[in-house]
C-alpha cells in the first residue's frame, strides 16, 4: 500500500518556459535510466530478494524513485506549461507536441516511449543488485549530463538533488550486495 | 509573481516539512543497512518526532498532506485544494 503525500520531495519552481530543455529532461522521466524505470526495476526486484535489509532497501528506495519520478514530472511540465507552439517548434519539440501537447508522457527526447525492456527482474539477488549498481551509476551520469545542459538556476537546483539521491542509493546497495554475499556464503548457496 | 503573506507562511512552514523529512528518508535508507546503529536509530526517532508535530501544524492550518484516511479534512473535502504539489509556486501565464 502507498500513501501519497501532497508535497514534492525536493520543490520545482521553474519561471521560465524552456521546451529545448524539456526535451532533454524527459528522458529521466521515461527513458532507460531514468526514475521510472528504477521504480519498477527495485519494486519488481525486491520480491526474491533473501535477508531483511536487502527486502527494505529495495522497497524503500523504490519509493523514492516514485518521489523523484514526480519531481521530473514537474519539472517537464513547468518547462513545458507556458511555451508556445513557436516556441517548441524552435526548440526542436514539434514531433513531441503533435502527439503529446504539452502534456508530459514517459519517454525519451527522441519519442520512444517507456518500455519495461530497460529493466531486470533476473531472480538471481546477486545478478538484480549489480544491475542495480549501474542503474545508479547511469542514472548519475546523466544527471551530470544534464546539469551541463542547463543554464537556469531553477532547473540545475533539484537536477543537483537528484544526481546526489542516486550516489546515496549506490551506497545503499553496495552494503546489501556485501551482506547478500555473506549470506550466501554462510548457507554455502551456489 | 505576487504571493500573499499567508502563501509565503505555507510554505515556509512547507520547507521545514520537507528538510525534517529528507533527515528520515536519508536515516531510514542508512538504517535499512545498519539496524544496529543506535545513534542513528535515536536520530530517527528524533526527527520523526518533529515531522509528526510539524505536518500536523501543517494540516491544522492548510488541510491534508496525506489521503486514504491518514489526515482528517474539514468541510468541504478538503484533498483536492489547489495547489498540487506540481504546481507549487507555478503562476506563469500561458501562451
Amino acid at each position: 500500500m502507498w500513501v501519497y503525500e501532497k508535497k514534492l520531495q525536493y520543490p520545482v519552481r521553474i519561471k521560465n518556459p524552456n521546451p529545448k530543455m524539456a526535451k532533454y529532461i524527459i528522458t529521466q522521466y521515461g527513458g532507460p535510466d531514468g526514475e521510472l524505470a528504477a521504480s519498477l526495476r527495485y519494486l519488481s526486484q525486491r520480491y526474491h530478494m533473501p535477508i531483511p535489509e536487502a527486502k527494505g532497501v529495495l522497497n524503500d528506495i523504490g519509493t523514492e524513485e516514485l518521489a523523484h519520478f514526480e519531481i521530473v514530472g514537474a519539472m517537464v511540465y513547468q518547462l513545458m506549461k507556458g511555451a508556445c507552439p513557436e516556441e517548441i517548434k524552435m526548440a526542436d519539440m514539434g514531433t513531441y507536441y503533435a502527439d503529446h501537447d504539452n502534456a508530459v508522457y514517459p519517454s525519451t527526447g527522441t519519442g520512444v516511449p517507456f518500455t519495461a525492456a530497460y529493466i531486470q527482474s533476473k531472480g538471481d539477488p546477486i545478478a538484480d543488485l549489480h544491475e542495480d549498481l549501474a542503474a545508479e551509476q547511469k542514472a548519475r551520469a546523466t544527471y551530470e549530463n544534464l546539469i551541463k545542459l542547463a543554464d537556469d538556476p531553477d532547473v540545475i537546483d533539484p537536477l543537483r538533488f537528484l544526481r546526489e539521491r542516486e550516489i546515496v542509493h549506490f551506497q545503499r546497495f553496495g552494503e546489501v550486495l556485501q551482506k547478500v554475499r555473506e549470506y550466501m556464503e554462510s548457507k554455502k548457496y551456489f | 509573481m505576487n504571493h500573499t503573506h499567508a502563501d509565503n507562511e505555507r510554505r515556509e512552514l512547507l520547507e521545514q516539512i520537507r528538510a525534517i523529512e529528507f533527515m528520515t528518508i536519508d536515516l531510514n535508507l542508512y538504517l535499512n543497512t545498519h539496524p544496529n546503529d543506535r545513534r542513528a536509530l535515536n536520530e530517527y526517532n528524533y526527527y520523526t518526532r518533529q515531522l509528526q508535530a510539524l505536518r500536523k501544524e501543517y494540516e491544522m492550518r492548510y488541510g491534508p498532506l496525506t489521503n486514504f484516511g491518514y489526515s482528517l479534512s474539514q468541510y468541504p473535502w478538503a484533498w483536492i485544494n489547489e495547489p498540487w504539489p506540481w504546481e507549487e509556486d507555478h503562476y506563469m501565464e500561458g501562451c
